[in-house]
């Protein structure tokens, strides 16, 4: 039912790297997804997976002179965002896809006024050939939309509080009704209570104006919540993938997935002691041959320090790990 | 559990601070015990006062009013040498592991300078030994021991801000968000950690954070605030399975739980946001953001002990 809808995004064999003087960090080691008009993903990790990489390769915003794209493509509507020059990907930022960043304190300008800031999108991207009147009134109307009197508009960012400016921020990125939006931790700096107001207002949005997700997190509540698909990065790679049903109810994850549940202590369980997964998250200069999880896995085999683990599929889940290889053979 | 004097103890503790607008009250009336050998978990949202809780009874910042009580004794009256001594006794660990580091000192200067600082140990040899021991027992390689704190990454700072804590032999230490800056499986190491300390030194802990599953997982006791003042106080799981403050339940029901049990099920959610702390009026400061409240609500409110150790304040319990 779900593949009469539209391919929105499909991302094939990405390679991302950042070359300094000195060494090369291997921040998105061939990973491949594809996103449907309408899905939201999910895209889990921590710190140094490559989820931010994988996002900014997107919209083409790596550092220009370190980050590089060594191999892939990204096919947006059909397209290779990869072959698109300069004018094309104006096009496309803020108008097709936008983003959304984790800290709202610092991705306003603080020197204009929020409705100037929403009001520069719409400018910018005015196929529609709006007069300025038009403008202000497409202004008043999102910032009522994410609940903002319209008042408040001649406003600067620091007369609001976090809550408030991350909400201007996800009005300036639907503005224009993208097509995707690609939002990074964007509640991480946010209070619980404020948190569950920004989530609960970006899935009405989202269902109203049809637009698909890419919702960057560490917090595994939040994608239990949101999200229809969930990726699962570890360095650099996704190790594990399926629906939410798949991630949250299946009995069968890579150990990585296992530890990361194990990790976080719940609210609805009793658990005295926690689970962490051992180690650190390895160099990403010097990446482990084989599984790049081995040196941490508990279930850690001498296949998984020689080879990189296929991709065992069952249904539409999906794990990068020798464990399940049997299941796999035919 | 009653008879035994607790280990630290406020009345009345009240922290203003002067701005252009008014008095801020960020700390208001607090009254608080905590046992020797227990948890205090303090949550709270942003601006509530919590930071300053802690270094208000940890004497880093002068109370503006009210009395803590440390073993039985009054350390507000305490003179300034007296106050010094017992930084012997009371530690805290910060936040932010990469601010609260000196970045110009190495690892084991790091840890041996409350040592040499407080006179617990005289001669090199025997201080090295000890930083030997405590970088041990952290788990922090003893390679790093002449690394820098950039060299580090964020797990293994917040372990040498806890060893740095631990140098002393304190009896108590205010835990200011330890785990917040870092990432869930490292966050799952560190809590581990502090909580074997727990056990084998027997060390009392007042647990600051606003992460509630954090909170649960750590503390016996909890204690809500909200501008300056504390809502609600009971044991842990008592807290969680009947909360009894509007807030308290709000914030619990925010919280994203990793299943699917709740998906798709409309949540409440808490309208507005916190108001100014400066001047705040009397009467219940959560009642502009409550759906139970009413005009009754803006006259002073009590707490009171809705049962055993659990104490509410809100109009709601009162009968």
């Amino acid at each position: 039912m779900e593949d009469n809808k539209k391919t929105l995004l499909e991302i094939e064999d990405l390679d991302v790297i950042y070359q300094t003087d000195l060494e090369t960090v291997h921040a998105v080691n061939g990973i491949s997804f594809s996103m449907k008009q309408g899905e939201t993903l999910g895209l889990v990790g921590e710190t140094g997976a490559g989820k931010s990489t994988t996002a900014l390769s997107i919209l083409r915003l790596l550092a220009e002179n370190t980050g590089k794209i060594r191999k892939g493509k990204i096919l947006f509507n059909g397209e290779n965002i990869l072959d698109m020059n300069k004018l094309e990907l104006q096009c496309l930022r803020g108008e097709k896809i936008s983003m959304i960043f984790q800290d709202p304190m610092t991705s306003l300008n603080p020197v204009l006024t929020v409705g100037k800031q929403i009001a520069e999108v719409l400018e910018l991207h005015n196929q529609k050939h709006l007069s300025a009147h038009q403008i202000e009134e497409r202004v008043d109307e999102m910032l009522r939309l994410v609940g903002i009197s319209s008042e408040r508009k001649h406003d600067y960012p620091h007369q609001f509080s976090g809550g408030m400016k991350q909400r201007v921020v996800i009005a300036i990125a639907l503005a224009c009704q993208p097509q995707l939006l690609i939002a990074d931790e964007p509640t991480t700096a946010l209070d619980v209570t404020i948190q569950a107001q920004v989530i609960d207002m970006m899935e009405k949005l989202k269902s109203q104006l049809n637009t698909s997700m890419i919702l960057i997190t560490h917090d595994l509540g939040i994608v239990a919540e949101i999200c229809d698909n969930v990726a699962i990065m570890y360095a650099g790679e996704i190790i594990e993938r399926g629906t939410v049903y798949d991630i949250f109810e299946n009995e069968d994850h890579h150990p990585y997935t296992e530890g990361l549940f194990g990790s976080i202590p719940r609210l609805d369980d009793e658990t005295d002691r926690l689970k962490p997964i051992k180690g650190l998250m390895p160099d990403p200069t010097r990446l482990p041959e084989g599984c790049k999880f081995s040196p941490r896995c508990p279930k850690c085999m001498e296949i998984c320090k020689k080879e990189q683990p296929p991709a065992c599929r069952k249904g539409t889940h999906e794990i990068c790990c020798h464990l399940y290889r049997k299941n796999d053979e035919k | 559990m009653d008879t035994q004097v607790p280990l630290i103890e406020t009345r009345k503790l009240k922290k203003y601070f002067k701005t252009g607008k008014g008095m801020l009250h960020a700390v208001d009336d607090i009254d608080m015990q905590i046992q020797k050998g227990s948890t205090l978990g303090v949550v709270g949202e942003s601006g509530c006062g919590k930071s300053t809780l802690g270094r208000v009874v940890l004497g880093l910042i002068n109370a503006t009013g009210g009395e803590i009580y440390y073993k039985g004794k009054d350390t507000v009256k305490y003179s300034s040498r007296e106050q010094k001594s017992l930084r012997k006794e009371m530690q805290i660990i910060f936040q932010d592991p990469y601010a609260s580091l000196n970045p110009r000192m190495s690892v084991s200067e790091i840890i041996a300078e409350p040592i040499r600082v407080n006179h617990i140990l005289h001669g090199k040899k025997e201080i090295d030994q000890r930083v030997k021991e405590l970088m041990e027992t952290v788990g922090i390689a003893r390679r790093l021991a002449y690394a820098y704190p950039h060299e580090l990454d964020g797990g293994r700072r917040q372990r040498v801000g806890i060893a740095r804590a631990l140098s002393v032999n304190p009896e108590f230490i205010v835990c200011d968000e330890p785990v917040s800056a870092l990432d869930v499986s490292i966050q799952a190491q560190i809590l581990n950690l502090m909580m074997d300390f727990q056990d084998d030194l027997g060390l009392t802990y007042m647990f600051i954070t606003h992460d509630l599953s954090v909170v649960k997982h750590i503390s016996d006791e909890i204690m809500v605030m909200y501008l300056g003042q504390c809502v609600e106080r009971a044991p842990s799981r008592e807290l969680f399975e009947n909360p009894r403050h509007p807030y308290t339940e709000a914030l619990l029901k925010a919280v994203p739980i990793p299943s699917l049990k709740n998906r798709g099920k409309p949540r409440e959610i808490l309208k507005g946001e916190v108001v100014s702390p400066i001047d705040p009026a009397p009467g219940c400061r959560f009642a502009p953001r409550c759906r139970y409240a009413t005009e009754q609500c803006k006259a002073p409110l009590e707490f009171r002990e809705v049962s055993d150790r659990h104490f509410v304040a809100c109009r709601l319990t009162e009968s």
